[in-house]
């Protein structure tokens, strides 16, 4: 597949979008239960502003996907059918409730509305919190199911999709959460830290395993399904168009093979041991600029992910352009 | 329930291209609008086509064959484009389950050209709209037309009779019979998306001779008894 520049910006700045908010909330709930010191409510509402600022770049960039992007409202209509009508409605109502959370967050909306239990106060901060993170993790399903749904690129059609969509997000959420608390010099840098090594490894093992998936890989179309001719030799001779089209510009990457490989073992590192081993580093030095970087490079590498991520999907329709695969 | 399709004949197609100008010709002066060309007199010209005439070869030299295959939207029973669309704009009718697009409501995001294993759409570079065959939509269901030319301009276009169109689900039509009983197939029948188009296989004329059948049973002069005898007792001397 050709990998496209805003669908690359999209998901990965969604992703990092949702997991930043689902850190913010994350840590309010261990604050709430005591386990890490009360935070002052403009902490969470920096970190939504920052969270919902990603996640309206990653709109933007999904409207250069779109031929026709003044009929964007119209992708709503087919939920029951289309993930990407299913995200088209959930993405707006995951920025309406991180907005609503930094809202409430800034304007101190802390009043405990009701208990429940002995100790637990519920205001509002809280239940916009939970309703944003069920929304955030739908969010994280249909976006990857975009792509894990279509039987026909094996490659992604996967569970291993959403997996490595939901915690490659999240770690980059985490990882931003750190670098956002070691920039304004907050000791949760260690909290979101730690969990951004975890859900990198989570991730580490998901998209090994996925590409491990996808190197036994067996294709069910072949040329001789393709034009129905039983025969072992079959050798495309004209493919029906002068100058190529849409079919051979849509479904190739048109790099080198080499370029592809090399590709993988770049984003290999940049995404997991180098954030992991920067993150291990800032502990041990108590530097405030390491986290940071740890962000940027995992940003970075999960930038060329995305990218060998459509570039190692192998369309079937690619049989009928045999000169270009 | 009416299923129009098309039914392509690969023993007869010559692979001439006439199906494909004159797709391109009906349909780029039709209401929907042109069908983009761009760099048409320049080194690489690209553009939007419903049908494309391609070329394969099977076989090693000296046993080799050419095979044109002609190929567009496959009006498949259960399209896989159709659902993924998020607008709607990508829709089967029901009367005649011809597959199509609204021009009007498709956003351009491809998704259904993805989930489509044929690659029979194609995204319209100025329009910015995804295109495909809509088997003439505006032809085959034009009353005002005779009888002999509601059908797509590719049908009638093509000198060799190579295409055949009318409804697979009716089972005297002539695409019907034609499937039935010249091994009429379709194509990537592993995905389960049941095209309506189908391809007749190309057939050669050969006659299987076995040795026995060229010796004449009645043959006056023929030995029938090739046994080498002896001189001893043989069923003639015992039955009488």
């Amino acid at each position: 597949m050709h990998p496209a520049f805003s669908v690359i910006f999209l998901t990965t700045l969604l992703g990092a979008g949702q997991g930043l908010y689902l850190a913010m909330v994350t840590g309010q709930l261990y604050a709430i239960a005591r386990f890490l010191p009360a935070q002052a409510d403009q902490f969470y509402a920096v970190g939504s502003l920052v969270a919902l600022l990603l996640l309206v770049a990653g709109l933007g960039a999904s409207f250069f996907h779109l031929g026709r992007p003044e009929r964007a409202w119209r992708a709503a209509a087919m939920w029951r059918t289309s993930w990407l009508s299913r995200e088209v409605i959930v993405l707006p109502i995951v920025m309406a409730l991180v907005f609503a959370y930094g809202v409430a967050h800034w304007f101190e909306w802390t009043q405990p509305l009701f208990q429940v239990g002995a100790a637990l106060q519920v205001d509002l901060t809280l239940l916009l919190g939970v309703l944003g993170t069920v929304a955030s993790l739908v969010l994280f399903v249909c976006t990857a199911m975009i792509y894990a749904a279509v039987r026909f690129l094996q490659e992604w059609h996967t569970p291993l999709t959403v997996s490595n969509f939901l915690f490659l997000g999240a770690a980059s959420g985490f990882m931003l959460a750190a670098a956002y608390s070691a920039y304004i010099g907050n000791p949760l840098v260690t909290f979101y830290g730690t969990w951004a090594v975890i859900l990198t490894l989570v991730g580490l093992a998901s998209r090994l395993a996925h590409l491990r998936r996808n190197a036994r890989l067996k294709h069910k179309s072949t040329v001789q399904t393709a034009i129905g001719v039983r025969h072992a030799a079959v050798v495309q001779k004209a493919q029906g168009a002068t100058g190529g089209s849409f079919n051979t510009r849509e479904f190739f990457h048109g790099r080198s093979q080499s370029l592809v490989e090399r590709l993988r073992t770049v984003y290999l590192a940049l995404v997991f041991p180098i954030p992991v081993l920067l993150i291990g580093l800032s502990y041990l030095i108590g530097s405030s600029n390491l986290p940071i970087m740890a962000f940027f490079v995992q940003f970075a590498g999960l930038l060329i992910e995305r990218w060998s991520f459509f570039a190692e999907a192998r369309h079937p329709q690619n049989l009928y352009y045999q000169s270009v695969a | 329930m009416t299923q129009l399709a098309l039914v392509i004949d690969l023993n007869v197609c010559v692979g001439c291209h006439a199906c494909v100008t004159s797709c391109k010709e009906w349909n780029t002066s039709g209401w929907a609008g042109p069908l983009v060309d761009q760099n048409p007199y320049e080194g690489s010209p690209t553009g939007t086509f419903f049908n494309r005439v391609q070329t394969f070869e099977v076989g090693t030299f000296p046993n080799t064959e050419t095979v044109h295959f002609p190929k567009s939207c496959l009006h498949c029973e259960e399209p896989p484009c159709v659902p993924v669309c998020p607008t709607g704009a990508s829709y089967k009718r029901p009367d005649n389950g011809v597959v199509l697009v609204d021009y009007d409501k498709c956003i351009g995001c491809k998704y259904c050209s993805w989930a489509c294993p044929y690659g029979a759409r194609e995204l319209d570079e100025q329009q910015k709209v995804m295109k495909k065959c809509t088997l003439c939509i505006d032809r085959i269901t034009d009353a005002k037309l005779s009888e002999r030319d509601r059908k797509p301009s590719c049908v009638l276009a093509c000198p060799a009779n190579a295409r055949l169109f009318g409804d697979v689900h009716d089972p005297d039509s002539e695409v019907s019979i034609a499937i039935r009983e010249r091994g009429g197939y379709q194509l990537m029948p592993e995905w389960g998306t049941k095209p309506a188009n189908h391809y007749l296989p190309r057939q050669k004329t050969r006659m299987h001779i076995d040795p026995e059948e060229l010796t004449r049973v009645d043959n006056p002069l023929r030995r029938e008894d090739l046994t080498d005898y002896t001189g001893e007792e043989t069923l003639d001397d015992v039955a009488w």
